[in-house]
């Protein structure tokens, strides 16, 4: 048996005396717990906390290609006929989204602070109404935030009874501040289905109102 | 050495003041033994064995994913079952057999290493280890709701688990609760016994280095568990409640999902394998008989992989199309983390150099952890790389790459601390012969199984799909092979554990091995029931 055995049956013994147990220590493991209870607590705050973080930090870097979502107002500023930006339209729907939905203009020319109005045309093919949701997307993102949109479609839910068909227009114009080594982008529009989501009341209105067909809204 | 245990056992009443204290009572037998226990040494073990029987399921699961892909097309299950089974494969590798393994590692060294006579908080330490059954048992029985169990990957990216899922989502998000709350309470009784329960003389700077990784490690856990508690929650209200958090239809970004879940994810990579690292410099200097090369460097090493682990979470999303300064950012930093990573390998070898070597069972994983985890290291530096990462995304090169840093990584760390310290829990010495079956069958068969992925992954072929183009065919048919000689290995394994706690083979000392120090070989072999009652002085 060597020496390090010894002693440890010596301990092991000792302990069987009753020495007792220091149960002064058990306060300094309650405040050891709270502090670590408060940093969990904490890190699950931040986990939700990322979510507005993330937002505003998209909104000031424009990194995830998002356009501002209230109208802007024109304020009237010099044209910069110097150069030309071309911006393509495209469009999407959502999975399970049944709506004819295009762009009626695929491609507009303007200078930085000329107003361009473009217009899409939707239709409802189901046999069900449908309130639709708009989300725009620009590539590359950086340029979502020189562009003002003075109307939109998107701004606000989009209903549409069984059957009818749409034109929806917007209207926009790039600031000049647009950096320079943008000449070109994409402005996606994809339309999900948020019937399920949307209000009681948009519903019923949506089912009063009379068919229109061919409106040029 | 029995005597002293049983001088403890039958002694009860020696001490009859402490009432509030049942410690010192005589072990109590059967199952209510195990299911009132406080003891750590016995939530160690129960930890041990959940782990095992969970890598067993997982490790079943993974043997049907590899019979269908056996042969292209589709044989043996329906492409929405498949799914299933790489989602909770991974569930329950990650949370059900790794993780509970390391605490059940923690449980069993921490007070011994220490020098402490049990972990600081011993009724939650039992909370934490019964909770953990409840939660798999609510994830396996999703598997048999209509509509079957979560498909999304362990991922569970939204839309897929929010839009595109399941009814049986609720279930996977509780479980997973479940388990947060579990490793959130391991994590806190870790801490604060290492904090508040050292012997005398145990500076921080003498603590061995299972220990302080482990220190570290239960940081990452209380950092990012509560998010990911967090994140599952969202993914609950967005299905069920009508929240918008990922719902771009209602204001919210799906791209916003994978933030959350990387700022969690990336610490939850190294939260599986800091304490393995700690596992390797406990065994590597024993079998090499020299001190362990830059102690210092070792825990200043962990630590800064650690505080980078928290900077470099979106090297998983290269492909959502962030800005170029971002992903040269994250590209950057992830290849920063290489450079702790390397002193730690460069310790090891240095540890080796020059000791007088012998290959004992968990020198030989050790060994292969160093050569296969520095391999599945060096695939994850490629995989860092912005431009060429667009080629590698979500095809086998990623499987291939974190089943070596896990299975050749973190699983064959666990099975050296097992090898390592078995001897020490049950007193006598493992069936060696069946040890070295085990190891060269594990070592051969895990890289037939995952060296070829790396092959298939870069000729482009996808992961979590059932089927996949012809060329594949040969590849896959070996990595089946090797899959199923893996999983075979491993009821070597099982086999061996079995016999070891049936107290078979030849009684041991309390040192085991001969170059092995530490407090924990100092006490007897096998570990008698209550350990460091009297603190030890540490010179």
């Amino acid at each position: 048996m060597s020496d390090k055995q010894m002693q440890t049956e010596e301990q092991t013994s000792k302990a069987i005396e009753g020495q007792p147990k220091s149960s002064a220590s058990e306060p300094k493991h309650g405040k050891t717990v709270a502090k670590l209870l408060f940093v969990v607590v904490g890190m699950f705050g931040f986990g939700f906390a990322l979510v507005p973080l993330y937002e505003v930090f998209c909104e000031i870097t424009g990194i995830n290609g998002k356009t501002n979502d209230e109208a802007a107002v024109y304020v009237p500023i010099d044209v910069d006929t110097s150069r030309t930006i071309t911006v393509d339209f495209i469009t999407r729907t959502n999975t399970g989204m049944p709506w004819e939905f295009e762009a009626q203009t695929k491609r507009v020319e303007v200078n930085p602070g000329e107003m361009a109005q473009v217009s899409f045309y939707v239709k409802n093919p189901a046999s069900r109404d449908i309130i639709a949701q708009a989300i725009p997307s620009v590539t590359p993102g950086t340029a979502a935030l020189y562009v003002n949109k003075t109307e939109c479609f998107c701004f606000k839910h989009q209903p549409l009874k069984a059957g009818d068909e749409a034109v929806m227009p917007m209207t926009f114009y790039i600031d000049p501040q647009l950096p320079d080594n943008i000449s070109f982008f994409t402005l996606q529009y994809t339309l999900y289905d948020i019937t399920a989501n949307a209000d009681a009341s948009e519903v019923v209105a949506m089912s009063n109102a009379p068919n229109i067909i061919n409106a040029n809204n | 050495m029995s005597t002293a245990t049983d001088t403890v056992n039958t002694n009860p009443d020696s001490h009859g003041h402490d009432s509030h204290d049942d410690h010192h009572h005589h072990i109590p037998k059967g199952l209510m033994r195990w299911v009132l226990t406080t003891n750590h040494k016995d939530i160690g073990t129960l930890y041990l064995w959940f782990a095992f029987i969970m890598f067993l399921v997982g490790g079943a699961m993974a043997m049907v994913i590899r019979a269908e892909l056996f042969q292209p097309g589709l044989q043996i299950v329906e492409p929405n079952f498949f799914n299933q089974m790489t989602t909770v494969h991974g569930l329950i590798m990650v949370f059900g057999a790794v993780m509970p393994a390391f605490t059940g590692l923690a449980n069993w060294l921490i007070p011994m290493m220490i020098g402490a006579p049990d972990m600081a908080l011993p009724r939650m330490n039992n909370w934490s280890f019964w909770i953990l059954p409840f939660a798999f048992l609510i994830l396996l029985s999703s598997l048999f709701v209509e509509g079957g169990g979560p498909a999304f990957g362990w991922t569970f990216y939204a839309p897929l688990s929010t839009t595109y899922s399941g009814d049986s989502t609720a279930l996977f998000v509780f479980s997973v609760h479940i388990m947060g709350i579990s490793s959130i309470m391991g994590a806190i009784n870790v801490i604060v016994t290492i904090f508040n329960m050292r012997a005398p003389g145990m500076t921080y700077m003498k603590m061995p280095l299972f220990v302080w990784t482990w220190l570290i490690t239960a940081f990452l856990l209380i950092a990012v568990m509560p998010v990911l508690a967090g994140v599952v929650t969202m993914v609950l209200t967005d299905k069920y409640f009508g929240t918008s958090f990922f719902d771009a239809a209602g204001g919210g970004d799906p791209v916003l999902f994978q933030h959350i879940f990387w700022f969690f994810g990336h610490p939850e990579v190294y939260i599986m394998i800091l304490p393995a690292f700690g596992i390797i410099s406990q065994i590597v200097p024993t079998f090499s008989r020299k001190k362990l090369f830059g102690y210092a460097s070792m825990v200043y090493a962990t630590a800064s992989i650690a505080l980078l682990s928290f900077i470099v979470w979106a090297h998983h999303m290269f492909t959502t199309g962030m800005p170029v300064f971002a992903e040269m950012f994250f590209m950057i930093a992830t290849m920063i983390i290489a450079v702790p990573t390397g002193v730690k390998v460069f310790n090891w070898v240095a540890t080796m150099w020059r000791g007088s070597i012998s290959f004992e069972i968990p020198m030989l994983f050790a060994i292969a952890f160093i050569i296969l985890f520095t391999i599945g290291g060096l695939s994850g530096l490629m995989l860092a790389i912005t431009p060429v990462d667009f080629q590698y995304h979500d095809t086998y090169f990623v499987v291939a790459h974190f089943h070596y840093v896990l299975v050749t990584g973190a699983v064959f760390s666990i099975m050296a601390a097992v090898y390592y310290w078995l001897p020490k829990w049950t007193g006598r010495m493992f069936d060696i012969t069946l040890a070295k079956w085990h190891f060269w069958c594990s070592l051969i068969s895990v890289n037939v199984l995952f060296f070829p992925m790396h092959f298939v992954g870069l000729a482009g072929m996808p992961r979590r799909i059932p089927d996949y183009a012809l060329q594949f065919a040969d590849f896959n048919k070996w990595i089946s092979v090797g899959g199923f000689a893996f999983g075979l290995s491993q009821l070597i394994f099982l086999a061996l554990v079995i016999k070891a706690c049936r107290k078979k083979g030849e009684k041991v000392s309390s040192q085991v091995w001969e170059g092995a120090e530490g407090l924990e070989w100092e006490i007897p072999s096998p570990a008698p029931y209550h350990t460091f009652d009297t603190p030890p002085t540490v010179k």
